[in-house]
């Protein structure tokens, strides 16, 4: 199947092109960008108008499955992904059981396969059962069909520094990533939000600002250390940012992503008492918002992640005390970070597509995703508008979940097409599958 | 005043002043023979009941029934609520009955919040884990009242584990929003985080504030906080914040003693202390419960205006 993308704005940070320009796609690749191509027998699909830029990458999902398929599966999270316009998606690990074996993250990604809406790059485990004791096989996994380069607990911090200076060692013999959830457990004890004056006056204990810089500061040393390549998940404080900029600049191996909430929302969402705004880590202050919009905005954060965590509905229609931390992410991250970032001024549209392509691609090896959109390459694309408004609606969300943070938010920006190794998984806003 | 009664911070001083003047009125009621008027005959409160507070739940029924309301106790444990059954599915169920107010209990902050989205009925806070308790900093409002002329100006110290009490909290808004003059005074573990934010005065020192209050209110001590590593020993806690004699001496003779129960005697306040007839309204508070929430009641179930 031959497809012309014609006359859209082509954004592809990988090559930093950024101009109008018409994208062939001929058995799954990229056959030709530019003009004067030969487009003999090729659906013409008009562009004009929009943006054409590679397909999203998600670093930090949960899908749920297995173990949880009535909050998500991999079906519904790959479809939500589709519309969110991304081809890439990793699965975090703390599914039941945990994906901390050749044989959880190899029924992922083949089911992920199956599904075909996305390609599934499975995160593993670092310890057995993410219990923090001892390290799991990671070779086994690194060397399994699915091919995983990244592990994290994410869910839970890696406690142990011995554990963790023992997990960037030893995945240097597969040039893996580490990636850790940074927070001080003994600081966050029975911890429901951002500690501050919110949460002094809502009566909910409080999680610091220090629980996730001391675990920051912590693992960078530890990276510095060991020349292994570590991964912050959702970086969300203004300590945090410049504890990375720091290392950035005297060479630690360190890449780093934020949430779209995290970069939106602040500790105020909480006096609502609705635990669609509970998250972990918490909501931070206005302060914190802005140092994460700014380290994306100098690439301290080099990804925009999701950080996608569905729930059931009866998991979160309790009080806040006892509902699970998590938002869903994947349907709004791109609309978000165009009205949130892109509009104020904070990120140039090309830099924005960079943190949701291109950064995030770097960030671990996701084969043929985030660009560059170049003739050979696979054609996972994303196709854009980047003006179009749209108001969130949790009712008409593709996650099998409704826990979004946005519901009723008016948005800029909205996905077109999506296109995985040359075939619509969305097209005209509607999921082909 | 809003439809429910979820914070001290949803009342304007003129609420307050309006919950105040009708207990005061009620309260003759209660000097009758038969202590009882028809005025809310016919509506439903269901006192909801997740965390055993006998005091404060007896409290609340004997005025629903003094108006002439009926009452349903609804206590979570040994009932569904204990075998799984939601919050959301005990509204649904409170809701289909017909209740016109739901006085709630619970242990987590904001748990009444989540209830007044759920149902139609009038939502009453009567203590939300460690974040509210909005009716007994009015019923202590009311207990200053009779002893002072103006609320202007009142020197008010709150004294102990400021961090996990809903009575400090509530006391904290609904005294400021009085225009009292409010100084917290506990170990720096024991108050909460940006608590310069709150227009208090802060203390470290219970002896430095003592003599300057016109009402010291102590806390109650959990004694779990001293396992937790709030401070180290019961017996330190004692000597730096507990209010025994000597400190009694120190407070200028028109001070009073507050405690909203129930006390740890030899803890934060020595027996000699709470017993003290003219210092301690401990009792008075007791029986003024009952009053300021027959009015509230009374006010938010829209009996008709009542002449003060
Ligand atoms: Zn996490
Ligand atoms: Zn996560």
């Amino acid at each position: 199947m031959k497809l012309l993308l014609k006359g859209g704005r082509l954004v592809d940070p990988a090559t930093r092109h950024d101009g109008t320009a018409d994208v062939l796609v001929d058995d799954g690749r990229v056959a030709g960008v530019g003009t004067g191509l030969d487009t003999a027998g090729a659906e013409v699909v008009d562009c004009d108008g929009l943006v054409v830029c590679p397909g999203l990458v998600d670093l930090h999902a949960h899908l749920r499955e297995p173990g949880r398929e009535d909050a998500e599966t991999i079906e519904t999270g790959s479809r939500a992904a589709a519309l969110g316009g991304y081809t890439a998606v990793c699965p975090m690990p703390n599914t039941d059981p945990v994906a901390d074996n050749a044989g959880v993250v190899e029924m992922v990604a083949a089911r992920g396969r199956e599904v075909g809406l996305a390609d599934l790059f499975p995160v593993g485990a670092v310890t057995v059962g993410q219990r923090g004791a001892e390290l799991a096989e990671l070779g086994a996994m690194a060397r399994s069909a699915a091919r995983v380069d990244c592990f994290s607990d994410d869910g839970l911090p890696i406690r142990e520094a011995r554990l963790l200076r023992l997990a960037l060692e030893y995945t240097r013999a597969f040039d893996a990533v580490v990636a850790d959830h940074a927070q001080d457990a003994s600081l966050t004890d029975g911890a429901q939000m951002h500690e501050g004056e919110v949460s002094a006056m809502l009566g909910l204990a409080g999680w610091p600002a220090a629980a996730e810089d001391m675990v920051v500061a912590r693992d960078l040393l530890l990276a510095e250390l060991t020349g292994g390549r570590l991964h912050l998940c959702h970086v969300s404080t203004g300590g945090a940012v410049e504890l990375v900029r720091a290392a950035k600049a005297r060479g630690v191996r360190v890449t780093a992503e934020a949430a779209p909430h995290h970069f939106t929302l602040t500790d105020e969402a909480a006096r609502s008492y609705d635990p669609v705004f509970k998250v972990n880590p918490p909501l931070r202050e206005k302060a914190d918002v802005e140092a994460v919009r700014l380290g994306l905005a100098d690439g301290t954060i080099d990804a925009v992640a999701t950080d996608h965590a569905p729930h059931a509905r009866e998991d979160k229609e309790v009080e806040w005390g006892s509902a699970p931390p998590g938002m869903l992410g994947l349907e709004t991250a791109l609309a978000v970070t165009l009205t949130e970032l892109v509009e104020p001024g904070y990120l140039d549209l090309a830099t924005a597509v960079e943190r949701l392509t291109a950064g995030p691609a770097r960030c671990r090896r996701v084969g043929g995703h985030g660009g560059p959109v170049a003739p050979g390459a696979p054609a996972n694309l994303a196709v854009l508008d980047p003006a179009a408004a749209w108001t969130v609606d949790r009712a008409r969300l593709a996650s099998r979940a409704r826990n979004t943070p946005f519901h009723g938010r008016e948005l800029r920006g909205r996905v077109v097409h999506t296109i995985l190794r040359g075939a619509f998984t969305v097209r005209d806003g509607r999921a082909l599958r | 005043m809003n439809k429910h009664l979820l914070s001290a911070a949803d009342l304007s001083a003129g609420d307050i002043t309006r919950v105040l003047d009708t207990a005061a009125h009620l309260a003759k009621v209660t000097d009758r023979a038969i202590k009882k008027v028809p005025t809310l005959r016919g509506r439903t409160v269901c006192n909801l009941f997740f965390e055993d507070s006998t005091r404060t739940r007896i409290s609340f029924e004997l005025a629903a029934k003094r108006l002439s309301a009926d009452v349903i106790n609804f206590s979570a444990k040994g009932s569904s609520v204990s075998k799984g059954e939601s919050l959301k599915d005990t509204a649904i169920t409170l809701e289909a009955m017909g209740v016109d107010a739901i006085v709630m209990r619970h242990g987590a902050s904001g748990a009444p919040w989540r209830l007044a989205e759920w149902v139609e009925a009038v939502v009453v806070n009567a203590g939300d884990g460690t974040h509210e308790h909005p009716t007994q900093a009015l019923l202590d409002l009311y207990t200053m009242r009779q002893r002072f002329p103006s609320f202007d100006g009142l020197k008010v110290a709150i004294v102990g584990d400021v961090l996990h009490s809903r009575v400090a909290r509530s006391n904290v808004l609904a005294l400021t929003t009085m225009g009292a003059e409010v100084t917290l005074v506990a170990p720096p573990t024991l108050l909460p985080a940006r608590v310069e934010t709150w227009g208090v005065a802060v203390s470290y020192d219970l002896d430095a504030v003592l003599p300057k209050q016109d009402v010291v209110m102590m806390l109650r001590v959990q004694l779990e906080r001293q396992r937790a590593g709030f401070f180290p020993s019961l017996r330190e806690y004692a000597r730096l914040y507990g209010l025994d004699g000597r400190r009694l001496d120190a407070m200028a003779d028109h001070a009073i003693v507050m405690h909203p129960g129930p006390m740890n005697r030899g803890v934060e306040i020595a027996a000699e202390v709470a017993d003290s007839i003219e210092r301690s309204v401990i009792a008075d508070q007791v029986a003024n419960g009952i009053s300021v929430r027959m009015a509230l009641l009374y006010l938010l179930l829209g009996g008709p205006e009542v002449a003060t």
